[in-house]
């Protein structure tokens, strides 16, 4: 099982994974929530959801959020994967969930996860890590809060500095 | 100038304190150099053939003289007494200890100044015009926009993770000296006719492998939409650009693949959806441009006694004068150009003194403000006439007043080979060997504006697809083999150089240069640049000359 981790409350924790990550080519799914590739998730999502299992489902960074636009009502949760640390293609797949689909359900960063990058991929709207480089929730918690301020609006709705210079 | 308030303060502190933390992890060996080269990149420490090269982010070419004085005790205390101006406004220390990195980070952030963004596929220093601020030319004070554009790409949470760097420039004068048609997005300040602030926006130039010109794919943008469209373009090309090949991921590969309307209308289609809820309130504009708020410049008369009479009485003065001094838009001011490039010096150097020369300098008679310049020179914006005598002679006895501001010794060169992991061949001695062909200021001026231009590799760093001469070195066989373009320009009327023939080896170039300029000088017809006779003649006369010669 890979560390799994879930911002609650503002505060970065080890948590435990209701759901398992399902290959392609498994028939047999284990009981509890599973996640799914978007191919999967298009053959076999709404059978799975009607039997009453939470889905969630994972896209790889070629893959746009876009395509998940009618379904998101009924995901639990996204996975966003990373191949690479320097593939940035999820974090505006993330931004977009968020601000423009309007997804409340978990957003997961998957794959090539760095604790480097917890930053940005909070204030892009992740909410859960699976991270790659052995690093644990305390670590994660410290590099989440490292920046006492942020330039830009993104999707986690922190105050730039242009707004809180205004106040 | 814009001062940092606490908030701009914190980002530096805090940055400093996780390098520090990364560079502690490190040193302990909890992590190999594998795993540390992206952490490193990212607050622009490169290991290079020697040692770790540290960039600092001079952010749109702007110093105070506090800062720069810290960059001379810098290169003093950690480096060798001296430090490298880039052809991006930054300044490259080249001989960094590792375990030293942190407490350089600290003293940078002390004095407002840092690494981030240096390296890395994220949005880096924004590049303007080194005369904002002091030329009558300029539509606007295009630093506030700078400035702006530093804060909003700091950190950038969806955009860090690009396919590749991505270059920004912004000038608000028609005569572009940022080579805005050759970054990844290039912004020219505009008019609409009813008076109303806006930007050309032109996406996709660059150089290295494969140059190109950006084309405009926006006449008119309205000013304060400024950062909803860039947004809009990053978005199209962080998800667009290709990732496959490190080669072809820079966005003018993604415009050119995709036509220059296709990506338009991508943009605009994207644009339209983010609406303006990512663009900078108007107040936070008027508190940055309240910064840039013009000096309190002295009513002056337009003529200069004092000047007029040092320039009759001293011909070297009157020569820098002509070459390095440029008309200021209040009366009895000027701007000066300060020369990195002395005959025989490494063209962007300077020493830790002759920062400090600089520093004082700018501080006693040019209002505090230094500007870098990607043609690796320094400015002083603002110098009263009155003042240009002792200005020039402290600039002289410090070795900064060679008179050859876009003359043909004001080389632009990139480390090259003396330095770099990635070259085929050096750059600076062929710079150097060529200044010295031109030692004199007589025959320099006759010949006029040159740009050479010098890259050691493919890579372009040295710009030399835009040269007015550009010299790219190549590897044959072993050796170091350099091969000539024409015609290059990276100003308003940007080109690509034209190939001129095979490659020229080591120690036949500067004859070649000569020779280029030999026939210029036989064939241009009145008041023509080397760039006009170029463009009359076309390559044969010249490259007849150049291979006649080798032959
Ligand atoms: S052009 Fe090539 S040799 Fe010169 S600095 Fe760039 S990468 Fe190095």
């Amino acid at each position: 099982m890979p560390t799994y981790i879930r911002i609650e409350d503002g505060r970065a924790r080890l948590a435990e994974d209701a759901f398992s990550h399902v290959a392609d080519d498994i028939a047999d799914l284990e009981t509890g929530g599973v996640i799914l590739s978007l191919a999967r998730f298009e053959a076999e999502g709404d059978r799975l959801i009607s039997e009453g299992r939470r889905v969630g489902v994972r896209l790889a960074s070629d893959e746009q959020v876009e395509a998940l636009a009618y379904d998101l009502p009924r995901i639990s949760l996204v996975a966003l994967d990373f191949p690479k640390f320097r593939d940035g293609r999820a974090y505006t797949n993330a931004r977009l969930l968020r601000e423009r689909l309007g997804f409340k359900g978990e957003v997961r960063a998957v794959g090539d996860v760095l604790r480097e990058q917890a930053g940005f991929m909070l204030r892009v709207g992740f909410d859960a890590f699976e991270p790659a480089d052995g690093s644990n929730a305390q670590e994660w918690d410290a590099a989440l809060r490292r920046y006492r301020h942020v330039y830009q609006r993104a999707a986690d709705g922190r105050a730039p500095a242009f707004a809180e210079r205004e106040r | 100038m814009y001062q940092y308030d606490t908030i701009d303060k914190a980002m530096l502190e805090d940055r400093a304190a996780e390098f520090r933390g990364q560079v502690a992890r490190r040193l302990a060996g909890e992590i190999t150099e594998d795993q540390f080269k992206p952490i490193r990149l990212m607050n622009g420490l490169y290991l290079q053939l020697h040692a770790y090269m540290l960039r600092v982010a001079i952010p749109y070419g702007t110093l105070n003289p506090t800062q720069l004085r810290k960059l001379a005790w810098i290169a003093r205390t950690y480096d060798k007494g001296y430090g490298h101006f880039t052809t991006r406004t930054n300044l490259q220390f080249h001989w960094i200890k590792l375990a030293d990195t942190p407490e350089i980070l600290d003293q940078l952030a002390s004095v407002d100044l840092h690494a981030i963004q240096t390296s890395g596929n994220c949005i880096r220093n924004v590049t303007s015009d080194p005369y904002a601020g002091a030329t009558a030319e300029e539509l606007d004070d295009p630093r506030v926009w700078a400035e702006a554009m530093r804060q909003w790409s700091t950190f950038h949470p969806e955009f860090s993770f690009l396919p590749r760097k991505f270059k920004i420039a912004i000038t608000a004068a028609p005569k572009d000296r940022t080579a805005a048609k050759v970054h990844d997005i290039g912004l020219v300040l505009r008019r609409a006719r009813d008076g109303a602030l806006g930007f050309e926006v032109m996406v996709g130039g660059g150089l290295g492998r494969t140059p190109y010109v950006g084309p405009t794919i926006r006449e008119f943008l309205p000013a304060n939409r400024l950062f909803s469209y860039l947004e809009a373009i990053l978005r199209v090309y962080n998800r667009h650009g290709r990732r496959d090949n490190a080669f072809k991921a820079r966005i003018k590969i993604l415009v050119a693949a995709l036509g220059k309307e296709e990506f338009a209308r991508q943009v605009e289609a994207e644009w339209a959806k983010i609406g303006d809820s990512t663009d900078l309130p108007d107040t936070e504009l008027a508190r940055i441009r309240g910064a840039f708020a013009p000096k309190s410049f002295e009513t002056l008369p337009a003529r200069s006694e004092a000047f007029e009479t040092a320039k009759a009485a001293d011909p070297a003065f009157a020569r820098f004068v002509r070459n390095n001094v440029k008309p200021h838009k209040k009366p009895g001011y000027a701007i000066v150009d300060v020369s990195l490039k002395a005959i025989g010096d490494t063209p962007g150097d300077a020493s830790a003194e002759q920062m400090e020369v600089v520093a004082d300098l700018a501080e006693r008679y040019g209002q505090g403000d230094v500007r870098v310049t990607h043609e690796q020179n320094l400015v002083l914006p603002h110098v009263k006439l009155d003042d240009l005598p002792v200005v020039h002679a402290a600039l002289a006895a410090a070795g900064l007043a060679t008179p050859n501001i876009n003359l043909i010794s004001d080389i632009i060169a990139c480390p090259g080979l003396d330095y770099c992991a990635l070259a085929n061949a050096r750059a600076i001695p062929i710079a150097q060997h060529i200044a010295e062909k031109f030692r004199d200021q007589e025959r320099a001026e006759r010949v006029g504006e040159l740009k050479i231009k010098i890259s050691g590799c493919i890579n372009a760093c040295g710009h030399h697809h835009v040269g007015h001469i550009g010299i790219l070195g190549v590897d044959k066989k072993g050796e170091e083999f350099y091969q000539l373009t024409l015609g290059g320009s990276g100003a308003e009327d940007a080109t690509v150089g034209q190939i001129l023939g095979p490659a020229l080896p080591y120690d036949r170039v500067a004859d070649a240069v000569d020779t280029l300029v030999d026939v210029y000088l036989r064939e241009r017809q009145g008041d023509e640049r080397f760039l006009d006779t170029f463009r009359r003649t076309g390559t044969a006369p010249f490259k007849e000359a150049v291979y006649a010669d080798v032959h």
